[in-house]
């Protein structure tokens, strides 16, 4: 074996792979890195679960500075934003685990199931929003 | 390179402490439990926005509803730490990657800390209050 000394290539001009910025943005990859940004984005985003617990257990005037917050036109557009990640990471990791039981490879499976993944994520978001509006299907 | 294991090892069958897969192993498995526990939590909230504080401390101190919550945070920031450390080994190296997976941890668990107790205080306040 070859000396290692701990230096890649040994200063051996080494075949690279194409750096990313060469490859044709598709839907398979650019889903995949929305699965990554999107779970990083709603790692941030545990903490408005976080907060409106604390909020709750905090006393009436912490809740309702907690509800005018969320419902101020920004935390509204936060809350948006935050709620299609979570419905989009959801149904997007139903994708990886059929995945992980070996079966959706297919290009064509994996560009539909990946089309039909963004299409119930909007339709899970507004249908929410809907119901956070008007309380319909809320008991 | 066809062999790097020792003959000694060879024969006693000794391997990997078969541990490499557990990360990987849980990731899944708190990905599949917060499938139902995501939409049990927003069920929750949905139905918090149906009522006033004293609703929403009934609601939420509910033993039954603050277990769901607890058991939620509890695989919801498992998930996220297991995922965050994915991401930094990827992207991040040297000194920086060490304290950052380090930060990642701490910070899940003291956020996650912050969020069972809330729903526990909220819990014996019901249980108190009615």
């Amino acid at each position: 074996m070859a000396s290692n000394d701990g230096k890649s290539g040994g200063g051996v001009q080494r075949p690279l792979s194409p750096h990313l910025g060469v490859y044709k943005p598709q839907i398979t990859s650019t889903l995949s890195i929305l699965h990554r940004m999107t779970g990083v984005a709603l790692s941030v985003g545990t903490l408005v679960l976080v907060y409106w617990l604390f909020a709750i257990t905090s006393g009436p005037e912490a809740f309702a500075q907690m509800q005018s917050c969320f419902s101020s036109w920004i935390g509204r557009l936060l809350l948006f934003g935050w709620s299609f990640a979570l419905f989009y990471h959801l149904c997007n990791g139903i994708r990886h685990l059929f995945w992980d039981a070996g079966k959706g490879y297919e290009l064509e499976t994996a560009s539909k199931s990946g089309i039909a993944v963004v299409v119930v994520s909007i339709a899970l978001t507004l249908g929410v929003w809907f119901c956070a509006y008007t309380g319909v299907g809320v008991l | 390179m066809s062999n790097m294991r020792s003959p000694l090892a060879r024969v006693k069958g000794l391997g990997s402490a078969k541990e490499g897969l557990h990360h990987w192993w849980m990731q899944r498995i708190t990905a599949i439990a917060n499938i139902p526990l995501v939409a049990a939590a927003i069920w929750i909230v949905l139905l918090s926005l149906r009522t006033d504080y004293a609703g929403v401390i009934n609601l939420v101190g509910h033993p039954c509803v603050g277990a769901i919550l607890i058991l939620f945070i509890a695989n919801l920031f498992y998930h996220a730490a297991l995922g965050l450390q994915v991401v930094i080994e990827d992207y991040v190296h040297g000194a920086a990657k060490f304290f950052l997976l380090i930060f990642v941890k701490f910070s899940a668990a003291l956020i996650a800390m912050i969020g069972i107790v809330s729903v526990i205080v909220v819990i014996v306040e019901r249980a108190s209050g009615s």
